[in-house]
């Protein structure tokens, strides 16, 4: 048929190609395997495989396969209940260098892989897990900045020699501080050091009652939100690094709108260990450095530690003497950021304290240019084990050095710390001083706990779903509209194959409402082969030709299929803009459902009917 | 196969004065209803706490209900999951399933229900937990609405400017009863009104716009091939051409909404259930209601076809 241009045969054909091979890696279930990662003295190694082998062999439990990648070790297994054991047995082999998590294997072949084709994440109602929904205090870091600049502005007017009568936070939260001179003159003084020391805040003249002159200073909003967004920035940075020590795989942390945090933690049952991680506290302290480097290690040998020091351990395993008097602490540090040195060019964290520390700071590195300082990171989270068939919690505290360096001079509110060995170091150095706290409390504001079993037995009940639901419709459009409603068939199968390769190319996460908007688009896609096979007979019942009724009923029913597709496609993309989980979900799967629909329900049926009734002299058609 | 006559003439628009009315009564019984008895609003709007349970023999909804009582919950809404072994508990947290802090510990909660229920039968077994703040369900509830107005506003824009006017006024006029009459039986039915509910609800909004649009679409068609168009009979035609792509349409999605509904389990029930009401409303509305609507405002070839002159686009359109 000449009005079906051999192009759009080859357009359909790689298409529907492609689709199936992209659909595919979702045919491979994974099965269950236990991932095993280093923890900072843990090596992952040949060593590590036969030890992991001969632990399994030794408890009689079967697996699958052992398999080493740079940075864990993944061992499969048949079923649940093996991999069970399995973890207990590698979690008593390994001991506490190593994290050991329940974790699923691909099965999906290696050239299907090399070629980007992966399957489809499953939610957390398909397999099982804990979800959480956080909202960040995001008073508290107004509260704290504000604070913080009440302090600092206090000590410059000082340093100006600027008489005030009071620097005070307002009490409206955002107002900023209110600042009370004694003199029009002072006030100016006042605004212009402000200006220039602290270029994030505005200022404006305030009341004026007898001799007291107020001034305020508010941070200017772009700033405020800036705080804001860093402070979610960085707890999402902390929440990551703290589930990863927790050895889930793949955890979700994403942002969710301007102040909260989704968490999800697939295959964890117990909320109780995950929600002690989450609000676990950590924090930093400033410690001056003590002695020689020979001496700490003397004493790491022979356990004698001075009585003004203390003994830690680096995070490479190496002792260190500290001094037991604290210079600062890390809820007093308001700011880290990597970056270079400008004279050196080698990798960088700059630091800056509140006033508090920074004069303790001033007074310490006074007195000890040239000699040590230390920062030890404190972490304490509370360690669940199972002793006798009952839970025994113990708060485990981890104190380690993560940097050692020399002062080089005199500092106080701002300083860097320089000769780090790489850029990433450098980063990782300040995300741990900023991420040693949260950067403001979080609140479990939603928490839901979902049955492994239920999971698999949604996916059960939802394949079911699909496959029963496309099998009525197939039946039916093909007893209805005979041969065009087994090429609609075709169709509608080639769309459920490129929506589920979309699908898993966009790598959308499988739900149950997205099973639900599968369906559901299953259901609609039929509606633009309805409309072209209402056309054709139409067509034919006012006596045109079959091969003029093909091609009428196709142009007319064009503009329908698209009015209708679009207006579709409006609600679609609504809800989809709605933020929430399940929601989305279902309107991301509508959204190309919609989409794949129009292609294979028009062109896919266009070219099939062209291939079967082109070129043929036709008195009738099978519609 | 054909099943519906291709040669009807049924005078679906002389019966406007009694459709619409049918319409506009169910319309002000189904704002009635939302007013005094509302909505079911599940844990995702309300806040509090919920447990899914199961048994190993059948239980009856009663039954549960009671065991929970007698442990002081006489607030609880047991729900049955379909079948007889799963039921659904939610709740306002009591104060045994609070920390010092008086946060709900979901540790405490599944202790206490599954207590409750153990007393009375063994075989009790928590599959899941969950607890929601009210706070996010008010958030919810508004970022629904404004998703509602989002696709309603859109869409008739869309028809304003593809159509006319008056299709959009129409359509937008119809949508807004198609959504009420649904939302009005899922009150009347007492169906747990959640996150999925609503989005089955905004999606009910896609279908029956879609089924509209097929609707116009003949009519704008037929106004402009007829040398003397008459509106009601243009109408008329419209709606009788159409009738067998409306009904098989609504028929093959509501057999896959059915499959969903007996075999997709429950978390997908009320998704499937709110799906199928929409369709036999919206179904309902675009034969018997929207076409009504557009006669009163006044549409006529007129309307449709000076705009083939401005928009060229347009005229290459059949």
């Amino acid at each position: 048929m000449s009005d079906f241009p051999r192009w759009k045969y080859f357009l359909v054909a790689i298409v529907l190609v492609l689709g199936i091979v992209y659909a595919l890696p979702n045919m491979f279930m994974p099965v269950p395997a236990v991932q095993i990662t280093a923890n900072r003295n843990g090596l992952i190694d040949q060593a590590l495989e036969q030890k992991v082998g001969a632990a399994l062999k030794q408890q009689n439990i079967a697996y699958q396969d052992l398999a080493l990648s740079s940075d864990h070790l993944l061992a499969s297994f048949a079923n649940g209940d093996v991999q069970k054991s399995a973890a207990d047995a590698i979690k008593a082999a390994l001991g506490d260098n190593y994290t050991v998590a329940f974790n699923l294997r691909s099965t999906v072949p290696h050239w299907l892989t090399a070629i980007g084709a992966r399957s489809m994440p499953l939610g957390l109602d398909l397999q099982g897990g804990v979800h959480f929904l956080m909202e960040v205090d995001q008073n508290d870091v107004i509260d704290k900045q504000e604070t913080r600049y009440a302090d600092d502005i206090r000590t410059s007017l000082r340093d100006k020699h600027i008489q005030y009568d009071s620097v005070n936070r307002n009490a409206t939260r955002g107002q900023g501080v209110a600042i009370v001179l004694r003199s029009a003159a002072d006030r100016t003084a006042a605004a212009s050091v402000i200006a220039a020391d602290y270029p994030d805040l505005a200022t404006q003249d305030g009341a004026v009652t007898g001799d007291r002159f107020v001034l305020n200073a508010a941070l200017r909003p772009e700033k405020l939100r800036e705080f804001s967004l860093n402070a979610i920035r960085q707890n999402l940075g902390t929440l990551r690094n703290r589930i990863n020590a927790l050895g889930v795989s793949e955890p979700v942390i994403q942002q969710q709108g301007d102040s909260r945090i989704i968490v999800e933690l697939a295959g964890v049952q117990d909320t109780a260990e995950a929600k002690k991680l989450i609000g676990a506290t950590a924090t930093l302290e400033y410690r001056g450095g003590y002695g020689t480097p020979q001496q700490a290690i003397d004493a790491a040998r022979t356990g004698n530690v001075p009585p003004d020091a203390r003994l830690y351990k680096g995070q490479d395993g190496r002792p260190y003497l500290l001094s037991k008097k604290i210079i600062a602490r890390g809820d007093q540090l308001v700011d880290a950021s990597s970056g270079f040195d400008q004279q050196s060019g080698t990798p960088m964290v700059s630091v800056t304290l509140n006033a508090a520390a920074a004069k303790s700071m001033l007074d310490y590195t006074t007195a000890n240019v040239g000699k040590p300082m230390g920062v030890v990171y404190i972490e304490r989270v509370v360690d669940t084990k199972i002793v006798d068939g009952k839970e025994v919690r113990t708060p485990k505290v981890t104190e380690e050095v993560i940097n050692y360096a020399t002062v080089n001079g005199v500092f106080g509110k701002n300083f860097q710390t320089t000769g780090l060995r790489s850029p990433k170091e450098a980063s990782e150095l300040a995300l741990l001083l900023k991420g040693g706290s949260l950067a403001a409390p979080i609140d479990i504001v939603e928490e839901r706990v979902i049955g492994p079993s239920l999971g698999q037995d949604n996916i059960a009940k939802g394949l079911k779903a699909v496959l029963i639901g496309l099998g009525l419709v197939l039946l039916a459009a093909a007893i209805y509209y005979k041969l065009f409603g087994l090429v609609a068939d075709v169709a509608l199968f080639f769309n459920l194959v490129l929506l589920v390769a979309v699908m898993s190319l966009i790598g959308v996460t499988l739900t149950m409402p997205g099973i639900a908007g599968i369906v559901l688009t299953l259901g609609m896609a039929i509606d633009a082969n309805v409309l072209i096979c209402e056309r054709v007979r139409e067509e034919l019942r006012n006596g045109s030709t079959p091969l003029a009724s093909i091609r009428a009923g196709y142009e007319k029913a064009w503009a329908t299929i698209l009015d209708a597709n679009v207006t579709h496609l409006i609600a679609a993309l609504a809800l989809t803009t709605m933020g929430s989980g399940p929601i989305k979900g279902f309107g991301v799967t509508l959204l190309i459902g919609i989409l794949t629909s129009m292609f294979t329900s028009v062109t896919v049926t266009h070219a099939i009917t062209a291939l079967i009734h082109g070129g043929r002299k036709l008195k009738t058609l099978s519609v | 196969m054909e099943i519906f006559n291709h040669n009807s003439n049924v005078n679906f628009l002389g019966l406007r004065k009694f459709s619409i009315g049918i319409a506009v009564l169910l319309m002000l019984a189904s704002i009635a209803l939302l007013a005094t008895r509302g909505l079911d609003y599940g844990l995702d709007f309300t806040g509090g706490i919920s447990a899914e349970v199961s048994y190993q023999q059948p239980v009856a909804v009663a039954e549960v209900r009671e065991a929970l009582a007698k442990a002081g919950m006489e607030t609880a809404v047991v729900q049955s999951l379909g079948g007889t072994k799963e039921v659904s508990i939610r709740m306002q947290p009591t104060a045994a399933m609070k920390d010092e802090g008086g946060k709900v510990n979901l540790d405490k909660v599944s202790d206490v229900v599954s207590k409750a229920l153990q007393a009375a039968r063994p075989d009790a077994t928590l599959k899941s937990r969950s607890s929601v703040s009210s706070q996010v369900g008010d958030e919810l509830r508004s970022d629904g609405m404004v998703a509602a107005v989002f696709v309603i506003i859109g869409i008739g824009l869309y028809l304003w400017v593809r159509f006319e006017r008056r299709f959009a006024i129409a359509a937008l006029a119809t949508e807004v009863h198609d959504v009420l009459i649904t939302l009005g039986i899922l009150a009347l039915m007492r169906r747990e009104f959640d996150l999925t509910v609503l989005a089955s609800v905004l999606a009910v909004i896609g279908y029956s716009i879609n089924d509209k649009v097929v609707v116009f679409d003949r009519i704008r068609e037929l106004f402009r091939l007829a040398r003397k168009a008459e509106p009601e009979e243009v109408l008329n035609r419209s709606i009788n051409s159409t009738l067998s792509r409306t009904i098989i349409t609504s028929l093959f999605t509501g057999i896959t909404m059915a499959a969903l509904y007996f075999i997709g389990g429950p978390v997908v029930h009320g998704f499937a259930i709110t799906m199928l009401i929409g369709i036999v409303v919206g179904t309902l509305s675009s034969i018997f209601v929207a076409s009504p609507i557009l006669l009163w405002l006044g549409v006529s070839k007129k309307d449709l076809m000076p705009q083939t002159k401005e928009n060229p686009e347009l005229a290459r359109r059949p």
